[in-house]
């Protein structure tokens, strides 16, 4: 297996396609900072306890925050990482001849999603850390323990979240025997939970609980449960919920309800949750997502397995 | 008797109510040269996969050197090599990277490997172009990549499936080549094929597999004296104002096995080059000899033979 992780990484770390995402993860890091630089003055005040996380999570008037690049790139990396990992090898015809050769069939899938999740934990890495390092240029305020440490779990989580896609781009490459169709219907899921799981949750939810001209709480409450709920059907929900609780540690729950009513409550003393009851609030977020990537790379494993090498 | 490389034993392999595969025995034994004939989709792909353990028989067994390629696949890849139909390299790596990795894939000793892979490429006729790209080559410097391919990991036993095919004739007699030194290091090929002459110029011995039945199996010498007239030779003579007892005559020619008319020319058969006495007969019966042809029995009879009786 080593030799088919070795061969991977290299194959990767030389292709055009690593080029362009490193280029597409740098332009992200680079709209981080230059967005936290115009803003940070403005949401930062003498109380503001987590200054550092701050930087990561200002976003401007026109540009969104370093997360939600994040968001937005890493489905882009794991799928582009993964879309063409079996099928391409299979019509070049370089598979049957690779699997000739003395090796566990295992090592093929295994040292190829290795190898793309090296790349892709490197590229995740590498971007927090160029981040956090002009900002501690910039801004001048060193992370603290606790900062430090939530950065640490935003990276793993986001590497679990691209893991899921490069999973699941796998899994259609096993699938489909053109490279193209599976990264067209990996990229249609992602336009999907991305864009449009959102829009489906909320019209169901006015469905479901109507809202009328002057709702009351308990219909808002009721409204907003049921789009939360169907919101977390989409991998890209759970994983938006368990950054943003991670990097702002203010946010007392994930409850959509509950932020909802915090909004009639407003002028509440804020305090924000230390770093375990934060992690306790983002575990079933952050298990779903594990077992979403694991899930999509146990089936594209059986598949891959159990199938039969057939003469054409 | 050689060592027996490959033996099969009812070897069936059905694919969702399709038989590809029946009750297939086979012996091959080393150093041949076996030509594994059959139409397309006739099951020698699927017989090869079975071999390599890539794909499991549906009942009877095979052993690959001593080995039951189902319950043991990596031993019995560790001393075969498998040149896939239409076989496939990483297009962006060179011709040396692309051995490189199958060395490290079989585990080879790193510090005998470069040699060894100058060498073979150098046998390949690939030295000029062993650092560029898979992508420049064309389809026969592939395939001859794919026999270095092979080589590299110093097997025992060979299976080319469809080598030649797709290829102009020049690179087919390079794969030819090729072929029969491998065989002289004691590789045992098995060459599948439809592409009767060249296995005719090389094998030792063929098995025709026509719709998952191996209907014959022998040296080329024995199939063609089975096969129809039974002579070694045809020559056809092509006659004008051919006298009536022409026929009659060249039968008694000492050797000739059978002569039929066939519009102008007359097929005859025999098993030795005959064509002096024939032509002798020919003018003697005040007959005008136009031309004659001699063609040895060729392996496409043999094939056509079998594969329309299965």
């Amino acid at each position: 297996m080593y030799a088919v992780f070795r061969k991977e990484l290299a194959d990767h770390l030389a292709s055009r396609r690593f080029a362009i995402l490193f280029m597409l993860v740098f332009l992200a890091a680079v709209l981080a900072i230059y967005v936290a630089i115009q803003n940070i003055r403005s949401v930062v005040t003498p109380t503001t306890e987590f200054v550092f996380l701050k930087m990561f999570t200002t976003s401007g008037e026109t540009l969104p925050s370093f997360p939600f690049f994040i968001s937005l790139f890493v489905p882009i990396i794991g799928i582009a990482l993964g879309f063409d990992s079996i099928n391409t090898e299979r019509a070049s015809g370089n598979l049957s001849r690779l699997l000739s050769q003395p090796i566990y069939r295992d090592s093929v899938i295994n040292g190829k999603f290795l190898a793309g999740l090296a790349i892709m934990s490197a590229m995740i890495v590498t971007v927090i850390a160029i981040v956090a390092g002009l900002g501690l240029r910039i801004i001048g305020v060193p992370p603290s323990s606790e900062e430090t440490l939530r950065l640490i779990v935003f990276a793993i989580i986001t590497i679990v979240y691209g893991a899921f896609w490069m999973a699941l781009a796998a899994l259609f490459s096993v699938f489909f025997n053109r490279a193209a169709t599976s990264m067209l219907a990996s990229i249609a899921l992602w336009i999907f939970f991305f864009f449009f799981m959102s829009m489906i949750a909320g019209a169901i939810a006015n469905v479901q609980a109507p809202l009328g001209s002057s709702p009351t709480a308990e219909e808002m409450i009721r409204n907003y449960g049921i789009q939360g709920m169907l919101g977390r059907i989409s991998p890209c929900t759970l994983y938006g919920e368990a950054t943003t609780a991670l990097l702002t540690p203010e946010l007392g729950s994930l409850n959509a309800a509950l932020m909802v009513l915090s909004t009639f409550t407003s002028g509440r003393m804020v305090t924000p949750l230390p770093f375990n009851q934060s992690l306790l609030l983002i575990w079933p977020q952050v298990v779903s997502l594990v077992a979403l990537a694991a899930i999509c790379f146990g089936v594209s494993y059986v598949k891959f397995m159990t199938e039969e090498i057939r003469s054409i | 008797m050689g060592q027996v490389v490959v033996e099969t034993n009812n070897l069936t392999k059905t694919y969702d109510g399709f038989t590809a595969v029946e009750g297939l025995n086979l012996r091959i034994e080393e150093g041949e040269i076996f030509g594994f004939l059959g139409p397309n989709g006739a099951g020698k792909t699927t017989t090869i996969l079975m071999l390599l353990g890539l794909t499991e028989p549906s009942s009877g067994t095979a052993q690959v050197c001593g080995y039951n390629p189902t319950r043991e696949p990596l031993k019995v890849k560790r001393i075969v090599g498998y040149l896939p139909e239409r076989v496939g390299f990483y297009e962006d790596l060179t011709a040396r990277q692309n051995l490189r990795y199958t060395t490290e894939l079989n585990n080879l000793p790193k510090e005998e490997v470069e040699q060894k892979i100058t060498d073979l490429l150098a046998t390949a006729g690939l030295s000029a172009v062993a650092d560029q790209q898979v992508s420049t080559f064309s389809r026969g410097m592939k395939q001859r990549l794919g026999i270095a391919d092979i080589r590299i990991k110093e097997p025992k036993l060979a299976f080319l499936d469809e080598p030649t095919t797709g290829i102009d004739p020049e690179g087919i007699d390079e794969i030819l080549k090729l072929i029969v030194s491998m065989a002289k290091r004691k590789i045992t090929v098995i060459f599948c094929s439809h592409q009767l002459h060249q296995v005719q110029k090389i094998c030792t011995r063929v098995g025709i597999l026509a719709k998952g039945h191996l209907v014959a199996d022998g040296s080329i010498d024995r199939l063609g004296g089975e096969t129809a007239g039974g002579g070694r030779y045809r020559i056809e003579a092509e006659v004008d104002q051919a006298s009536p007892q022409l026929v009659t005559s060249i039968q008694q020619v000492k050797g000739v096995l059978a002569v039929q008319p066939s519009g102008n020319s007359l097929l005859i058969s025999c098993d030795k080059d005959l064509r002096g006495q024939i032509a002798k007969v020919i003018v003697d019966s005040d007959s005008l000899l136009v031309g004659m042809k001699i063609e040895e029995y060729s392996l496409e009879r043999i094939y056509k033979k079998y594969s329309k009786e299965a």
